[in-house]
């Protein structure tokens, strides 16, 4: 069964790729939180990707990547029409959604696309959806008028002030804590500083918050242990008890240093394909 | 009583025992390709006239799936090779796995009547030689609908994983006719052939071509399709499939839970030989997934697993392994072959020793494990005596760990399958004789019913629960 790409936008230049990809049978079945573990040439590797979005009409998922590696290199080289060679999902738990008022959705770089699937999530539940979206330039933002669509608010933050605050998304969050007591929850999901920092800001307020982990993973179906982290001093793997983990308890630290250990190995991966292609 | 008295007396057969051809030990530790190279014609020849073709032969009840050995030794000694594979298809779906991988001296060879005296016929690899030559000459094309019994009506039934107890399953059910599809989570056929059983041992060409056989007689395979996720059993039985067979194996894998477990370098095996088999780590970079190419070695466990891993350290470069075990080495689980092999190729013991703790630099990089001298106590439950701590403790210097201690049940498809009962230990019920689960009509066999066990104990799970299809759909008369 063939994952074509039916649609593909540069939402970032060369940089920050989306996907619309038919998968019905993943599509009929995705909840936001869920991932898809894929692979683009037979000599490839597998690497989860979080589902950015689902039309489980269409039979389609959007996926949101950065060209960081070979493997995402490779697939930003794909273009409409054409085929990835292996799709699998959707995997890992999806997140808890209830009804319970108001939340605030962080999301930071491409986690920003990540992140719109579980605002959407909690809108649909009837919750009210505060976004806080932030990027180094405004060139850089994702999804703003997707997440403009259903959120009442959409705040953003640029390192550079290029548009909305100039900071980071933690001082807007901290800011709005402050004022609103009413908040049930906070999701974050992005680079792990972000994640961290999200979960620093919002512990002193004593918030709920959940964050997504992106760890490294092989199968992501809960056999090889690859992925696992450890939250609140036990050891869970992010595959099939997360990726959504309580970002008060998670060690992320030891997140960051699992998630360099082939960096040296990434980069030959990476050199060798830019010069072959 | 009366079985001795209708076989032969046991007596020293007059020809020893063929060896198998291996590849020297010290070029093969520096290489992926297979160990043993398997007999020729003529070796095979000369093993199969050691058979005495017992009347009443033990070797047979020995077999989990209760292969016609002397049917097919006989055929053998005959000169007919397709009749032998045949006789091996019978009762066997992948007799080219079996040959190499099942632990034969427990087993077939285990029970051998000459083995009573001497040295046992070497079952194991006259049934690699049959398989292999048959598919080198035939491939698969002889299969093609070889189907042995009418059916009612058209039956289908899916499997969930592609192990070896569901691609039992579907060549046993696509030989009588059935309409089997097998789902697979992974991106490639065959389940822990493909990431668990290192290429030096179980070359995945010879997974491939088995798989190629059941195409060959009919069976749909699907990859990427997840047990739980994609598809739920349920629905499977809602799409009209008659039955469905829970094959999804081994999961999580364990660990002891010590300090220092996360630090980088640390592996579980099913992570370490999953890079490195399914993902070919070993061709780094010209396969994408990479593996650390650890120079300082431990592997925690005593198991096949453990050796698999320690071996593959050794082929992936590794300056020292050591096999660190809290028992000695005659309570490992491992087949004497698989231990005899690793040492044979340099690899180290460090028995009656545990982990206490591994311990990291300022980067969270594993650099020393600390053991903790055992001592042998009292037998346990398993009848092995088990290990005590001593007190005494010292370090060993390692940048890369393995821990090949087991694996507990995978939560996917038994959460998203709440119907299905589990036993105390977290796996799934079945009825023994049957395979069948608390849903009627779903079966399920291999480890996710028993736990870490063999290729051919999944096997003979497999075949139990086809044959039990066989029986509800068809009728007695029907199974084999």
């Amino acid at each position: 069964m063939p994952y074509r790409i039916l649609k593909r936008k540069d939402l970032i230049p060369g940089q920050t790729i989306l996907m619309v990809v038919d998968a019905p049978m993943i599509a009929a079945k995705s909840r936001p939180g869920n991932f898809v573990i894929l692979r683009v040439s037979e000599k490839g590797e597998r690497v989860p990707l979080t589902i950015a979005d689902a039309d489980a009409a269409a039979g389609t998922i959007t996926i949101v990547f950065l060209v960081v590696g070979k493997t995402t290199a490779q697939l930003a080289t794909l273009r409409e029409g054409e085929d990835i060679l292996d799709v699998c999902g959707p995997l890992g738990r999806a997140t808890h959604i209830e009804k319970c008022g108001s939340v605030i959705c962080v999301g930071g770089g491409t986690g920003i696309a990540a992140m719109h699937h579980i605002a959407k999530g909690h809108h649909q539940m009837g919750n009210r959806v505060v976004a806080v979206i932030g990027a180094r330039n405004k060139d850089l933002l994702l999804f703003c008028d997707e997440l403009g669509s259903f959120c009442p608010e959409v705040l953003i933050a640029t390192d550079d002030g290029s548009r909305g605050h100039k900071g980071f998304v933690t001082e807007l969050l901290k800011a709005r804590l402050e004022e609103d007591k009413d908040i049930a929850e906070v999701v974050a999901v992005g680079p792990v500083p972000m994640m961290e920092a999200v979960a620093g800001v919002t512990k002193p307020f004593g918030v709920k918050t959940t964050v997504s982990l992106n760890s490294i993973m092989v199968d992501g179906i809960g056999m090889c242990g690859a992925c696992r982290c450890t939250v609140g001093g036990k050891v869970r793997f992010a595959c099939v008890d997360g990726p959504e983990f309580d970002g008060h308890a998670v060690d992320f630290q030891e997140l960051r240093m699992r998630l360099g250990q082939f960096r040296a190995e990434e980069k030959v991966s990476l050199e060798k394909f830019r010069a072959e292609s | 009583m009366t079985d001795t008295k209708k076989t032969p007396t046991p007596k020293k057969s007059k020809t020893p025992r063929t060896p198998m051809p291996e590849q020297p030990p010290m070029v093969r530790a520096a290489n992926f390709l297979e160990v043993t190279l398997g007999y020729t014609g003529e070796l095979a020849a000369l093993e199969a006239s050691r058979c005495l073709q017992c009347k009443t032969p033990l070797c047979r009840k020995g077999c989990p799936v209760e292969i016609d050995i002397p049917g097919f030794i006989g055929r053998l000694k005959a000169g007919d090779r397709d009749g032998a594979y045949r006789v091996l298809r019978q009762t066997n779906s992948l007799p080219a796995v079996c040959g190499r991988v099942c632990p034969q001296e427990v087993q077939c060879e285990g029970s051998c009547i000459l083995g009573k005296k001497g040295e046992p016929v070497a079952i194991g690899r006259l049934e690699r030689y049959v398989a292999d030559s048959f598919a080198a000459e035939n491939g698969c094309m002889q299969l093609t609908g070889e189907t042995t019994c009418a059916l009612p009506r058209e039956i289908k039934v899916a499997c969930i994983g592609s192990g070896p107890s569901s691609l039992t399953v579907a060549g046993y059910l696509s030989a009588l006719g059935v309409k089997v599809t097998v789902f697979e989570a992974l991106h490639e056929l065959g389940g822990v052939l493909i990431y668990g059983i290192p290429e030096f041992r179980l070359p995945k060409d010879v997974v491939r071509r088995e798989v190629d056989a059941m195409r060959a007689l009919g069976v749909e395979f699907k990859t990427n399709w997840v047990g739980g996720k994609t598809i739920l059993v349920q629905e499977l039985l809602d799409q009209g499939f008659d039955a469905v067979f829970v094959g999804v194996g081994a999961g999580l894998p364990r660990f002891m839970d010590i300090p220092g477990e996360s630090l980088i370098g640390v592996y579980s095996a099913n992570e370490y030989l999953t890079r490195v088999n399914l993902g070919r780590a070993y061709a780094f970079p010209e396969y994408d997934t990479p593996v650390f190419r650890g120079k300082q070695v431990a592997v925690v466990g005593g198991g096949n697993v453990a050796m698999d891993s320690a071996r593959t350290a050794l082929r992936l470069g590794a300056e020292r392994v050591t096999i660190v075990y809290r028992r000695t080495k005659g309570e490992m689980p491992a087949r004497r072959e698989e231990l005899e092999h690793a040492l044979e190729e340099g690899v180290k013991l460090e028995i009656l020793a545990n982990p206490l703790r591994y311990n990291g630099d300022k980067d969270r990089r594993l650099v020393s494990v600390t053991l903790e001298r055992q001592k042998l106590g009292e037998p346990d439950a398993s009848g092995r005596r088990s290990p005590e701590p001593t007190g005494e403790t010292f370090d060993l210097p390692i940048d890369t760990a393995v821990v090949a201690i087991g694996t507990r049940p995978n939560p996917i498809l038994l959460e998203a399958t709440p119907e299905l009962k589990l036993s105390k230990r977290g796996y799934i019920e079945v009825n023994p004789e049957t395979g069948e689960t608390s849903i009627p009509g779903v079966y399920a066999g291999g480890d996710i019913v028993t736990g870490s066990a063999t290729v051919i104990s999944a096997m003979g799970a497999g075949r139990r629960a086809a044959q039990s299809i066989i029986r509800k759909f068809v009728g007695e008369d029907a199974v084999q």
